[in-house]
Order: structure tokens, then sequence, then C-alpha cells
């Protein structure tokens, strides 16, 4: 029998299996006291998942409030954190939507749907803001490369991630590829999507107006990933609790194509009042999100919902994550119009509930009330807690344990065989292998993809406005110094952005940590969401929006710390872009930017000594924001501009020279190796003709920006004077290997 | 010779959307009366020789490891005569 308010009131002292979904003693109680009396089933199963650390970032929030707090003054910002995506101005009477969420243990669990699912929920976040969705990334991160859990996880997860975006006509247009040990077993699934809409379209997840409707559209309710929130995105993955095994969402791309034409003609026709995508929590979310953002309250009659399964109880249909679902609130004077329109592309929608003036959110089943709650208590005044923090006792050492003692390689014929080696190390080889498997040019906007260090799209085929997207984290040198980390992964994206010839704008981060319930874990966390907002207030790029997930380790061992940072920029014209590869021979070639001796958490004392000990690279905002402004002037006068992170200089060239396959002869300065593989910030190297070599030198002075003259392009080799030349088949062989022999 | 026959079919609580396309497909083609359609797939294994039980435990070892996803499918395995 379905538990019903009375029956609650009459029977307060029943056991309630609370602890089972995750909820901890006072948080119990506190349901208790907001109700005055205990949780019917249905309202225990939805406080339980709204207040899972993947709802209600308790442990984050209290650290989030900086990326508010610390917002710099900008113009850009329509729509800041808070609403499903951030909103971004980009000029012309367009935004932007962007977003980031992590699916790290769905897709552990199951590689193929969990990476699968990820796009499609995100994919849902940015229809939900009113956007048409016009590309999608995916920043991953693996165990080793040759470990066998990774050969079980990374294909699965690479298909998922194509078969999805490739079936809904989305271009992902690129990502990143890490393999590390810390991962093994912590796969990171992250899934960026981003979205165009006119300034006056855009959409929020609001319920107002009494009377209004309540529409449920989109596929059938089963009994898809229940608990999934709660059980599986709060506890540590445990192989030995098959029980709590939840079933694994399916996603359905086709279906999902179909609501993203069919919302967009909702929004097109006026129809919709506020509208949410079913994620993570479904209608439980959905519900209480939509009510307690609204003026009123919401009354739910749960038996309406369609559902794959009648076997389904009304606890399981408020937790169910089936996908491809939405949420809409509907004037009743346009619901005719607005059902019409779901009929013609064959979507179900079915009126669940309306909205109403009581400030409750009640949910019925067959005629009795089995939910009646505030609903702003489920859904933004969850728990918050102030976890202790506690800097590592290991750090010290770990900082102490600097790469100056490992050995280097000092002649040419040791540097050019150490170049090889890192050229093929899985994380810097190319990621062809990867890539190919995703549709980079669908809807014919895609200007640049992977391997360039930006995905560029066009978003006004008139006037060729278009973004430019990266993402970047670096686990490693977030270990040796969380704050400066986070500063880094932002420094690498908002570089990759301006390299292209755009202007960043605005920031989305997915923050990836081990256990909130270490006080270590929680110390990296705090560190980095710090230097983060720190950052982003130096460089004037706010946050928009974003995600946490916690809990990402294996048994105590948590994940390295790996902010991931996603930064859009605008290019006012894409023709204008810059490529990253050589484009003509005997062309100038120049780094920008100063190289210290800075190895700490490099790829080389990575792959080349099993090495992580030291300082990362110095961060350097005042820097990166003169070479970003530099670079905005060269479009035009550069050919080919690409930044230096990963493996140094040497891989920086290495890829500016596969690209196209048009060497370069450089010649470097005293010690060769830290010029070659120190991993230093804030550096891009451009290849100039040489009539505009002058202007180069003028602007770079102007902007105070540090410039060496290192060679020239041509030929097809890359050589380096005096030290050592490698034919450039060499290095593609090397390079294009790695991943075709460990998962080809 | 024999035959063994091992049935994949997605767990019962799993969405099929290939299921779900075949059953909206087949009202437009006028065959009604068809409430609800499942895809699943069947892979038959020739094997040398007579099928012992222990040869039977070995293609559940390939039904669990490569022929299902167990995860998110179950499988059956039957000896077919000939």
């Amino acid at each position: 029998m379905t538990e019903t308010v009375k029956d609650a009131e009459a029977t307060p002292d029943v056991e309630q299996p609370y602890r089972e979904l995750g909820l901890k003693d006072d948080e119990y109680a506190r349901i208790r006291d907001i109700l005055g009396r205990r949780p019917t089933s249905s309202e225990l199963a939805m406080y339980s998942v709204m207040w899972s650390e993947h709802c209600s970032y308790k442990s984050s929030k209290v650290h989030l409030r900086q990326f508010g707090e610390k917002q710099p003054p900008t113009d850009a910002l329509l729509v800041g954190i808070g609403e499903n995506a951030g909103v971004v101005d980009i000029g012309q009477g367009w935004a932007v939507t962007f977003k980031i969420e992590s699916h790290n243990h769905p897709s552990y669990v199951e590689p193929y749907q969990g990476a699968a699912t990820g796009v499609g929920g995100i994919v849902r976040d940015i229809m939900s803001m009113g956007a048409r969705p016009v590309a999608v990334m995916d920043p991953l991160r693996f165990g080793p490369a040759d470990a066998a859990d990774t050969r079980r996880v990374l294909p699965g997860v690479v298909a998922g991630i194509g078969g999805y975006g490739n079936c809904l006509g989305l271009p992902n247009i690129g990502g990143e590829v890490v393999f590390d040990p810390s991962y093994a077993g912590n796969p990171l699934v992250n899934a960026l999507c981003v979205g165009a809409v006119r300034h006056e379209d855009i959409k929020l997840a609001h319920a107002s107006g009494a009377g209004n409707l309540v529409v449920l559209f989109g596929a059938s309710t089963g009994g898809d990933g229940i608990g999934g929130v709660s059980v599986l995105a709060s506890e540590t993955f445990d192989e030995h609790g098959p029980a709590k095994r939840p079933s694994v969402q399916v996603g359905d791309p086709f279906m999902e194509k179909v609501l993203i034409e069919c919302c967009l003609e909702l929004f097109a026709a006026d129809l919709v009042v506020g509208i949410q995508d079913l994620g993570g929590a479904g209608l439980s979310c959905a519900t209480s999100e939509l009510a307690s953002s609204g003026d009123g309250g919401m009354r739910v009659w749960l038996d309406r919902v369609p559902l794959r399964d009648a076997t389904l109880r009304p606890e399981e249909i408020l937790m169910s994550e089936s996908q491809e679902r939405m949420c809409a609130v509907v004037t009743p004077d346009r619901l005719d119009a607005f059902l019409d329109i779901c009929a013609r592309w064959d979507v179900q929608a079915t009126v669940i509930g309306e909205v109403d003036d009581s400030r409750r959110l009640t949910v019925e089943w067959q005629g009795t009330v089995i939910v009646d709650v505030p609903p702003r208590t489920v859904a933004h005044e969850g728990p918050v807690y102030e976890r202790p923090l506690a800097r590592p006792t290991w750090q010290d050492a770990l900082q102490a344990d600097d790469p100056s003692s490992l050995p280097r390689p000092t002649t040419g014929e040791e540097l050019r065989a150490t170049l090889l080696d890192l050229v093929g190390s899985p994380n810097l080889a190319d990621k062809s292998w990867v890539t190919d498997q995703y549709d980079r040019y669908v809807l014919g906007n895609t200007v640049l993809a992977q391997p360039d260090d930006a995905g560029v799209v066009r978003v006004d085929e008139a006037t060729h406005l278009g973004v430019a997207l990266a993402t970047d984290g670096n686990g490693r040198f977030t270990k040796l110094d969380p704050y400066a980390g986070a500063q880094l992964a932002l420094s690498e994206a908002y570089r990759n952005v301006a390299v292209t010839g755009a202007r960043p704008l605005a920031v989305t981060d997915c923050l990836n940590f081990g256990s909130p319930e270490d006080p270590a874990v929680m110390w990296q966390f705090a560190e980095a969401a710090r230097g983060l907002a720190d950052a982003c207030l130096a460089l004037g790029v706010p946050v928009t929006g974003g995600n946490v997930s916690f809990y990402n380790q294996t048994g105590d061992v948590a994940i390295n710390p790996t902010p991931v940072v996603g930064v859009l920029g605008v290019l006012d014209d894409v023709r204008r872009r810059i490529p990253m590869g050589f484009s003509a021979e005997g062309e100038v070639v120049l780094l920008l930017g100063a190289t210290r001796e800075e190895l700490g958490g490099s790829e080389w004392a990575h792959h080349m000594h099993g090495h992580l000990g030291g300082r990362p690279p110095a961060v350097d905002l005042a820097a990166e924001r003169e070479l970003a402004t530099l670079m905005a002037a060269l479009p035009g006068v550069v050919t080919a501009a690409h930044d230096v992170s990963d493996g140094g200089l040497a891989m920086t060239l290495v890829e500016m020279a596969l690209r196209r396959g048009i060497g370069a002869a450089v010649a470097l300065p005293d010690d060769a190796f830290v010029a070659l593989f120190s991993e230093s910030a804030a550096r891009a190297v451009v290849s100039v003709p040489s009539d505009l070599v002058a202007d180069v030198e003028r602007l770079a002075s102007s902007y105070a920006v540090p410039l060496t003259t290192l060679g020239t392009t041509g030929g097809s080799t890359l050589a380096v004077d005096g030290l050592f030349e490698i034919p450039l088949d060499e290095l593609r062989s090397a390079w294009q290997g790695t991943l075709p022999a460990l998962f080809g | 010779m024999a035959r063994v026959v091992v049935d994949v079919m997605l767990k019962p609580e799993i969405l099929d959307p290939q299921g779900k396309a075949v059953a909206q497909a087949l009202p437009r083609l006028g065959f009604d009366g068809i409430t609800a359609v499942r895809q699943g797939k069947r892979f038959e294994l020739e094997v040398d020789g007579e099928v012992t039980e222990e040869r039977l435990a070995q293609i559940r070892g390939a039904a669990e490891t490569l022929l299902s996803n167990p995860v998110i499918e179950d499988f059956t395995v039957r000896v077919e005569e000939a």
C-alpha cells in the first residue's frame, strides 16, 4: 500500500530506512522538524535524493559562493549561477549558454550508456535555457593506458559519447584524454554542451502563475537509475555491494533529437512559462525546483505520469532517472497549442499537475496525498556543511620532492630520444583514435575542432559571429598545489581560447574530487575553489555554472584533485580565427612569453620518471591577460598560433609541424632541455610571414609580452640547431601509433 | 556437431530504444494489436563434438563476458537438437 500523509501522521514511530537512502541522523531529524511529523516514504525518497551531495551541493556550497562574491564586473553575463546553465552575451543580439557536468560513476559502471546519458543530460540542460544546442565537448580521464580496466572503460565511453552525440547531430569539437594511475577505478567523464539563443528567447526554470499547468513531455518513465543520484553519486562505489547497484539508465538519442526540435518549436511559439529538464533525481528535482523558484506552490497527480513499467511504485516514479524527459509550465489557454506541437513531433505530453498559491508541493496518488512539503526545503534549503579541512600531512614532503634531481637528457641524441618517447606517450600522443569516432563537422558550422587548441563554431551564418571553447585541467599540478593547480587549469583554457584570436568571456567548471568527508580532500577542494575564484576575478571571466563531483575514490585513495575548467570566448568573425598548424614554408617562428625551469608535475617527469613532486609552474595571470590581449590583435598578422602546455615547447612545435606536414628549424638558448620540456605558463608559439615580424615585435612590446625568435618553418623535419633533427614521418608514426596499438 | 544457442535480452527494467522504435512502426504499417516489443540478439555457436557440461559452462562464461553485457542484459544458453 502506498503510504499517505495521513498514514504518516497516524504512525509517527515507524522505523524508516533513511540511512540506507544516504541520509544522516540529523538530516532525518531535520526533515521531521520541517514537516512537523515523520515523512511518508515518498517524501523520504524525495528528500534523500535532493539532499544528496550530487543535488544539494551540501559540502561544496560554502566554497562555491566565492564564484558569486568574487565575480568580476562584466556586462556579458545575462543569466548567472543557479539556473540550469549560465547565459553569456556574445553581441549582435546573440547569447550562448554553456555548461559542463560530470557523469563519472555511471560511466564506470556501464561505460557506453553512462557516457551516452552524460551527453544527453547536459544537452537537455542547454535546451532548458531556450537555446539550440550547437556543439559538445568531452574531457575524459582514465587509469593507466595499459591497464585492463582502462581497456574496458575507455572504448565504451568513447563509443557512448560518439553514438549519442552523432545520432543527435551535434559536433564534438574538443575535450581532453588524460591517463593517470589515480583515475584507475574512477574514470572522469565530463561533458560540456554549448547552445545559441537570441536574447529575447532565454527561458528560465520557474513555475509561476496559479492555475498554470505542469506538463511532462518526452519519454515514458521507467525504472532507470532509481536511487542513482543518492546511492551512486554519494557513496563510494563498492563492488561487493550488488544490492546497491541501480538499474542503468539507457539513452535514446533519436528521442532526444525529436525533443530538441519539439522544444525549439514550443519556444518559438511562446507556449512555455517555465521549463526544466529531468536529470538527476528526476521528477523529485524537476517539480521541487520549478515550484521553489516560482512564486506559489504546485500540485502533482503522480498517477498520470506515463509509465514504461506499470509496476513502479510512486517512490520509484519520483526518483526515476529515465532519460529524454522535460517538464514545462504552460498557461491553460496555450495547452492545446502546446499539445498539438508535441503530437506533431510524436512526443508524448501529459498534464501531471498545476501551479497553485499554496506555497506547498503536494503530490497525489490515486486520490490520496502522499507528499505535502514546502518546496524550498527540498530544492534550495537542503543541508549545508562546513566540512573540516586539513592540509594533508604529506603536502610538504610532496612539494619538497622536486624534480631537480631526476636525470636529464643532455646530448642531442638523448634529447632526440626523449622527445620521441614523449611524443608517443599516452597523454601526449595523437588522440585521433578517440576524436575520429565523433562527428566533428555535422551542422556545418565547425570552424576548428580537435586537435586545434579550442573548438570554434559559427553561431550566425550571416555575420560569421562565433564562439571558441576549450577545457583544461591538470590533476598533477592540482595535487602539488590545489590553489595554483586550479588557476593553471583556468590559465590554460583561457590561453587556448585566446590563441585562436577569440576574446575569452566566461567560465564553466567541473570540480572532480575525492570524498568531502576526508579533511585532506576537502582542503584540496577549498583551495582549488578559492584559486579558481581569485583567478576568474583577475582575468575578468565570471563563472557561469558547472558541477561538483565528489567521492571519486577507491577505498581511502582519492583521485588527483581535478578541476576541469571550460572557457568560452567570442570571435566576431570566425573567418579570422588563427589555426594551430604551420601553414607555409619560410615563415618566422616566435615564442611569446617567458620560459623558466619548471618541471614539477610535467609530462616529462610523469612519463620518463613516474615522478610527481615539487611545485607546479608559476601562475602569472597578468601575463596570461597580456598574452590574450596580444593574441586578439594578431588575426591577419600571424598564420598559426599554438599554446605551450603539456610537454612544453617541444610538443607545441611537433604538433604545429605535424598538423600540415610543414617542418621547422629552430635554435634554442643554452639549456635546451629546459627550453624544450619546461611547462611554464603564459606562452604560445606563433608563425609569421617574415615581412610582418616587425609588427608582431611592436605589438608584443606594447603589451609587455616577452618575445623570442626561434627559427623558421619549412622542410620535412623538426631540426633543433646543433642538437638533433627528426623527420616528420618518424615523429608522426611515434605520435599516431600509441592509441591504436592500445585500443585499436 | 552440435549447436548451442545463446539468447541475449536487455533486462526487463532497461529501456530498449530499438524495440520501442519497432513498436511504434508496427501500427503505422498496419500491424495492429501489438502492445510492446523488446528486441534481443541470438548467437548460434557450432560446437565441435559433444556438448558436455564442461563445454556448456565454458559457453556460459563466454556469454557472460563477451556475448552479453551483464550490467544491462540477461542471457539464456540452450542446446539445439540437430
